[in-house]
């Protein structure tokens, strides 16, 4: 292992095909991130954050440009990247419980039953989940399948972490409850992170940098260093830097979502082309 | 800063819903309700049944009352065996499902899995599905002879078709969302399959069977035109021939029955396998 970043983005481009043409969504990312780092992207909806989080996940290809894992290209998904995907995907065919423990149970990352029981308790504590090891999803609300697919995706220990909005669907307890544990795990684990957010508060508080993308296409609108100290405690939110830093910051991302929507008032007709997802299933 | 992550959680934790207990008065009375409420469609159809020759629409020569069909089955189950009649159309049934879906479940999966396979193969399995049975008699007889194998043959046709569209149809709803989900937690294709799609499948290996079990019963008196001695078909071809309307009555019936009690097997094994499924019914 020589000092290679985690990962690379180079001049990273993806465009969709759609009946009304090709349709621009990711342009010129290039960003490097060292090991250790937690880099949070923030952008208005539609933008092509989740895109610019597949492609580092290894579920799609990029129209050009390369992405690079330690140095060598992504060619696809695997268990050293852990996802947490914006709509869950727990699996409604297994319990609470064996979801948590889906991942120890796979080849890639397999440990012996016992280890794998305890891991999955420990989730379900932590997680608030407890007295619902046995349910099946569908009897849990939106902020419980979130949790269960976080507990999921903590559990493997993969080295780097992709999160599409993770605490989305959380209550302001429990996602600031989230928060606390996943910088508890970063101490412990020490993973690299890349975040999808819409929150600059929570970008400040967690990450080493911001990326702010622009409006569709995404491009790299600004890069903001986090200067605070790790580790971060939740007193850091009152702190007067910080009030200022996501003044400042806010004040960008505003930009930006102002800009989302007169594009949208334009390009009705692109934003209403349907989606397929065909072109991922056999990725 | 667990402890304090922690006791957050805590305020929001949930706890599980238990249902009440009910009293044991109160189980009965609703057991009795529902069997009630279960019945109460057939006690209407009985009771049109019986008041229907009243209104003199249709000729009471022409309709036997339940009563006569009932005395009839009795003695055609007493005298007749009847009941190997149900036998061996239970066992023809069974036999050409079982040929059908084990054939049309992997078939189904490959056309809704492979896009090409699908184009290629869909007109083909429409072409072939829209045809009567039927028609194909002569053609069965032809190449299959008159014995069980022509009948089984039959019933294998229509449970098959029937089964490879549902199941395919099912397939390419398939949500890819759990798919990447099991990639990126470092599943190899043969885990996919294993513990992904297998159980995705499922539902729709069930529905198959069901639509197809409702097939074959309707197959079932057209392959037992095939020069059958027993069946319930050929019960109904018999007495067709010298014009005993309570028989057939008493085979209709019969048909209708078997194939309504298994389908609640069925519905009970789906049920039991699907309980992680949302339904509209809980
Ligand atoms: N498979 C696809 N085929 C065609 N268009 C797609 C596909 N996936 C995404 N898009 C389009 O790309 C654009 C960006 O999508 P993306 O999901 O990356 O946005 P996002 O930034 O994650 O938005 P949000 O914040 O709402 O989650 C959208 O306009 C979307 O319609
Ligand atoms: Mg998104």
């Amino acid at each position: 292992m020589t000092a290679s970043p985690r990962l690379v983005l180079d001049t990273v481009c993806k465009q969709f095909e759609g009946p009304s043409g090709v349709l621009p969504v990711v342009s010129d990312v290039s960003l490097t991130v060292g090991e250790g780092e937690f880099i949070s992207i923030i952008g208005p909806s539609g933008c092509g954050k989740t895109t610019i989080l597949n492609m580092i996940a290894g579920l799609q290809r990029p129209t050009s440009g390369t992405l690079l894992v330690d140095g060598r290209p992504i060619a696809g998904p695997g268990a050293d990247r852990g996802v947490i995907f914006q709509d869950y995907g727990v699996f409604p065919w297994l319990t609470v419980k064996d979801n948590i423990a889906f991942g120890l149970t796979l080849r890639a990352n397999r440990i012996a039953k016992s280890d794998r029981e305890q891991i999955a308790n420990r989730y379900i504590e932590l997680m608030g989940l407890t007295g619902f090891e046995n349910a099946y999803p569908k009897t849990l609300s939106g902020g419980m399948k979130q949790r269960v697919a976080l507990a999921r995706a903590y559990a493997i220990k993969s080295s780097i972490l992709l999160m599409d909005e993770p605490f989305g669907a959380l209550d302001a307890q429990a996602r600031s409850a989230m928060q606390n544990l996943l910088l508890e795990v970063l101490r412990s684990e020490g993973k690299t992170v890349v975040l999808v957010t819409h929150s600059v508060e929570e970008a400040l508080y967690l990450s080493t940098r911001i990326v702010v993308v622009t409006a569709r296409p995404a491009r790299i609108r600004t890069i903001v260093d986090v200067p605070f100290e790790h580790p971060r405690h939740e007193e850091l939110h009152r702190s007067q830097r910080f009030g200022e830093l996501q003044y400042e910051l806010r004040e960008v991302v505003m930009r930006e979502y102002a800009m989302q929507a007169r594009l949208r008032g334009e390009d009705v007709r692109a934003s209403g082309s349907p989606i397929t997802h065909r072109e991922e299933r056999r990725a | 800063m667990t402890n304090d992550a922690l006791a957050q959680v805590a305020v929001t934790r949930e706890t599980p819903v238990r249902s009440r207990p009910g009293t044991v008065a109160r189980k009965v009375w609703q057991l009795g309700l529902h069997a009630g409420l279960r019945a109460l469609p057939w006690l209407i159809v009985l009771l049109l049944w019986y008041l229907l020759p009243a209104t003199g629409l249709v000729n009471s020569a022409l309709v036997p009352t339940p009563w006569q069909v009932l005395v009839k089955f009795y003695e055609q189950l007493t005298t007749n065996r009847l009941w190997l009649d149900m036998y061996m159309s239970l066992q023809r049934v069974t036999l050409g499902l079982a040929c059908g879906i084990i054939l049309a479940v992997p078939i189904g999966f490959l056309l809704g899995w492979y896009r090409p396979a699908r184009m290629l193969f869909d007109p083909l399995v429409n072409f072939f599905r829209s045809l009567p049975p039927i028609a194909l008699i002569p053609l069965v007889i032809v190449y299959f002879g008159i014995d069980e194998l022509a009948k089984v043959v039959m019933l294998f046709y229509a449970a098959f078709f029937s089964g490879v569209i549902v199941m395919y149809e099912g397939i390419v709803q398939t949500n890819p969302l759990f798919i990447r989900v099991a990639r990126t937690l470092g599943a190899t294709d043969e885990e996919i399959f294993r513990r992904i799609i297998v159980p995705l499948a499922l539902p729709h290996v069930l529905t198959a069977l069901r639509v197809a079990l409702g097939v074959s019963w309707a197959t079932l008196v057209a392959s037992e035109l095939i020069a059958a001695q027993r069946g319930l078909g050929a019960v109904i071809q018999n007495a067709s021939n010298y014009f005993q309307i309570d028989t057939i009555y008493a085979g209709i019936i019969c048909i209708g029955l078997l194939a309504l009690l298994m389908d609640r097997c069925l519905r009970v094994i789906a049920a039991r396998l699907l309980q992680w499924q949302e339904r509209i019914v809980p």
